[in-house]
């Protein structure tokens, strides 16, 4: 428990910027990368020189430094603190750097709120996403021509590598990193995560991650896409290496979310709070939690034989050598499979938590929506050799393959009937939240169906590897997890940072994005039909017009991103305009607080003793917690 | 207005967009659908396509259908005020029966896929074991196809083991393609004949596909392989068999040089990865 004399804001600047910050952490990460990449260099002994690239790079001098460059990073935000002072004798501490007096500062060093890491993580992941959509706009803006007329085959593949591990890694975070950190805890009824140094990690991680995927570009960028299969990616420079790097922090930062989660989920629920009284967004948490918890821990593992095939010339990958390139495809999608849930089932709990709220009435089959939310968790563990169907590998398979996936569309079924049977003589108010989940169930639908296209085999012969699948995986999770995101961040945005959103920008935001968005993808199932690769810079002049025609919806999905972007802005940093406590008179725990949330969250732990959607029960207008206390 | 009135125009215009949906997207976008009627795989692709978007449109339709009416029919009318809906928590028997017919669509689905597939492979690459292989398939033409960054080649083990780097097919035959690599992960997709195949290193990747009349078709890789991964792509044509015949034959005089320097043909083929592309 750090004690400082005086409050932060009376201190002479230069003095707020000594200590364990952000700033100290990227001096530390360049000096840590520095030292790596020197040690890496004397390890790389001449005898190792077996097929080192012709550009000169050092693997292991790469991967050290980045290794040394995020150990530094860490160590200078203040991670390495708490243990050492244990180790010294000193006493436990429970919070760091939670008090109001320290101001902004808080959001740019380790910081046990979980309020704090929730805005962290919504800007944190905002810098991201928009870095990755800016990668889709170019992307498109290639895909213009036919032919290579802007960026070279392999700045493209570095583009289309950068978008979509960037969007797959740290926007699986996406909604668990801000929401769940922020939510769960209110929600549940306590005011703090099981771990908090740890939830404070994962996002800090998650961001030295973020910057190790952009430093590709020095390396020579990737060629391998987001899957970087094998042994594509032992041929590759040491931008891959970056990408090694990266998924396998992202990998670490996900595995210790999901823990964490699960373990606050588990253990830190107040008196009254029983299973069947969670929140469905919590359920949606926690079955999130469990894939991330027993799925990233593949990829780690994947990525870490490939590094080492890279650096010390084992050949887990390369057939010459008795390695196999199924291998990396089967660890690399026994992650991927459930990772891609992990990115759908936090959008099924936001909208199942939303509708009641928008429609006045309770969650319809909350049980079921529950046993859908588990189903998929469970089921998603058998399914991941549909990506596998046509490469040869365990071919009389396939059935139970073409089965399973088609079985899972089962559970998915449920939360589909929960959000319509919600619907059912509600009161339907069409906030703009309430527009983004509706846009979700749209959106998810037609994943959803091309979906069965994708799981069964005759016809996955054609589809596969397609711009088809590439349709299909943007409608589920740019239509499933980004339109939910947008949901929650103009649902709980305004409670979290205490401003409201500008409700007019808010319209053409989703308008605008929800049109385009259509228009993007849409022509992509009709691309994958005719006959159009996935990560190809050329095509046949036939298909120009129809790529033109995405290429230009794209462009104003993008500006529908800037619209958002200047909401942002406005309406939280220039014209502030406070938030009402309870805007959308919403009888959700986190809602009967005061607005901003006071730092320890409840004066007293609230007891439950109702379900969470109490609409249409008691008077309306009456929270189920009064005042934050029992 | 009473909830029997509700169901009762949900279930009417459902029955109503389906009856009108299902057949302009069965006989209209039906034949369109990929990747065309130029083998018997590739039919059975337009088929099994056409099947699977006749279950889908209902399925849909009724999701949208519900959407459209309860926007309409349970908005708030006045939006000013907020009041709450019936406490409705679930309804048992609709949830039982939403399982059933899931269920059903679900087991019908898999079942139909799995008919399908182990009638003759479908055209996919089914690894150095196949399970499903068409009718002729003992005595089908080999071809081996071999990936390597950027180029698919073709070899003729039952032609003194040639290696063309195009590909031409007879007409009205089972051909076997042995799909392999030399390098990093391809995958040999034939789009009009309806064949895809991962090729890997060190695996005899087998598709099957059985050939109708004249045709041109566009081979390209299906796998990302590295940076010209765009530019693999290359033509082949499916041309009568006496034509065939002549075309093999001038194959293996033009290529005799080359043939005598080839590996001799394997299943796979070794190659030490001694140099990095990308």
């Amino acid at each position: 428990m750090t004690s400082i004399a005086l409050p932060a804001e009376h201190q002479p600047v230069w003095r707020r910027l000594l200590g364990f910050n952000l700033l100290t952490g990227i001096i530390l990460a360049i000096v840590g990368g520095l030292i790596g990449y020197w040690i890496g260099g004397l390890i790389h002994a001449p005898s190792l020189d077996y097929y080192s690239s012709e550009a000169g790079q050092n693997d292991i001098s790469v991967l050290l430094g980045y290794l040394f460059g995020v150990f530094g990073f860490l160590i200078g935000l203040g991670f390495a603190n708490y243990p050492i002072r244990r180790m010294l004798g000193h006493p436990p501490s429970l919070a760091e750097h939670e008090s109001e007096g320290e101001g902004l500062g808080r959001y740019f060093r380790l910081c046990t709120d979980h309020k704090v890491v929730a805005l962290q993580y919504l800007v944190g992941i905002g810098v991201f996403f928009f870095i990755a959509g800016v990668n889709a706009m170019l992307i498109r803006t290639e895909l213009l021509q036919p032919n290579v007329h802007v960026f070279g085959a392999n700045q493209y593949l570095t583009l289309v590598g950068m978008h979509g591990a960037m969007m797959m890694g740290i926007m699986t975070s996406g909604i668990l990193g801000p929401f769940a950190n922020w939510a769960v805890p209110l929600m549940i009824g306590t005011r703090r995560m099981a771990y908090p140094r740890i939830e404070s990690f994962t996002f800090w991680l998650l961001m030295a991650a973020g910057v190790v995927l952009i430093t590709t570009i020095f390396f020579g960028g990737f060629q391998t896409g987001w899957t970087g299969y094998q042994p594509l990616g032992d041929q590759g420079t040491a931008g891959y290496d970056a990408y090694i790097g990266f998924f396998a922090l992202v990998g670490v930062s996900m595995c210790l979310l999901g823990f964490n989660l699960l373990a606050t989920i588990i253990t830190m629920r107040a008196p009254g709070m029983t299973w069947t009284r969670l929140p469905i967004f919590v359920w949606s948490v926690f079955a999130t939690s469990i894939l991330m918890m027993l799925a990233a821990p593949m990829l780690i593992a994947a990525l870490l034989m490939g590094a080492f095939d890279r650096t010390v010339q084992t050949a887990f990958y390369v057939a010459s050598n008795g390695g196999s390139s199924y291998l990396f495809q089967n660890l690399f999608w026994v992650f991927g499979h459930p990772e891609v849930y992990v990115v759908a089932l936090p959008g099924f709990g936001i909208v199942l938590e939303l509708f009641p709220v928008f429609a006045r009435k309770p969650l319809w089959g909350y049980r079921l929506a529950v046993a859908g939310l588990l189903g998929v968790t469970l089921l998603s563990f058998f399914v991941w050799q549909h990506h596998l169907f046509v490469s040869g590998i365990n071919a009389d398979l396939r059935p139970f393959y073409m089965l399973s996936t088609e079985i899972i569309s089962l559970p998915t079924g449920f939360i589909f009937i929960c959000a319509m049977g919600t619907l059912w003589r509600g009161r339907i108010r069409f906030t703009v939240p309430m527009l983004f989940c509706l846009a979700w169930a749209f959106n998810f639908l037609w994943g959803g169906i091309s979906g069965v296209f994708l799981s069964d085999v005759p016809s996955d012969v054609t589809t596969h590897g397609s711009f088809f699948v590439m349709a299909h995986f943007h409608y589920t999770i740019m239509g499933g997890l980004v339109f939910t995101f947008f949901a929650a961040i103009y649902y709980w945005g305004p409670k979290m940072t205490g401003y409201k959103f500008n409700e007019t920008l808010a319209k053409v935001h989703f308008w605008s994005m929800f049109i385009a968005f259509n228009a993007t993808f849409a022509p992509l199932f009709a691309l994958g039909f005719l006959g159009m690769p996935r990560r190809v810079v050329t095509y046949p002049s036939n298909l120009q017009g129809l790529n033109d025609w995405v290429s230009v919806s794209a462009f104003v999905l993008g500006i529908s991103m800037l619209v958002f972007l200047y909401n942002v802005v406005w309406s939280q940093l220039i014209r502030r305009e406070r938030a009402e406590a309870n805007p959308w008179h919403s009888k959700s725990a986190e809602f009967q607080l005061p607005t901003p949330v006071p730092v320890y969250d409840f004066e007293r732990i609230p007891v439950f003793d109702d379900d969470p959607y109490p609409y249409g029960v008691e008077p309306t207008g009456e929270p189920a917690l009064a005042g934050g206390g029992a | 207005m009473s909830e029997v009135n509700h169901w009762r125009r949900v279930v009417l215009w459902w029955l109503l967009a389906s009856a009108v949906m299902t057949p302009i997207v069965v006989f209209v976008l039906g034949p369109g659908l990929p990747p065309g009627n130029g083998t018997v795989e590739s039919s059975g692709q337009v088929v099994d396509n056409t099947v699977l978007l006749a279950v889908s449109t209902p399925v849909a339709l009724a999701v949208i259908v519900y959407f459209v009416y309860a926007i309409v029919a349970f908005r708030e009318p006045k939006p000013e005020t907020v009041v709450d809906g019936p406490p409705i928590r679930g309804h048992a028997q609709i949830q039982m029966w939403w399982l059933i017919v899931t269920t059903g669509i679900v087991l019908f689905l898999a079942g139909y896929g799995t008919v399908r597939l182990l009638a003759d492979g479908s055209g996919g690459g089914q690894g150095p074991n196949p399970i499903a292989a068409p009718a002729g398939a003992s005595h089908a033409l080999q071809v081996q196809v071999i990936a390597q960054q950027w180029k698919f080649t073709y070899r003729w083990p039952g032609y003194g083991g040639v290696e063309t780097p195009t590909l031409e097919l007879p007409t009205n035959e089972t051909v076997q393609f042995n799909v392999t690599s030399l390098d990093v992960i391809h995958s040999f997709w034939a789009y009009q004949l309806g064949v895809k195949a991962d090729a890997n290193p060190g695996i005899n990747n087998i598709a099957y596909v059985t050939t109708k009349g004249p045709l041109t078709f566009n081979v390209r890789c299906a796998e990302l392989c590295g940076v010209w991964h765009g530019y693999m792509f290359d033509t082949g044509r499916v041309v009568p068999k006496s034509e065939w015949a002549r075309w093999i034959v001038r194959q293996r005089i033009l290529y005799a040089p080359a043939t005598k320097l080839l590996a001799p043909y394997a299943k796979q083929y070794f190659p030490m990865p001694t140099r990095r592309g990308g």
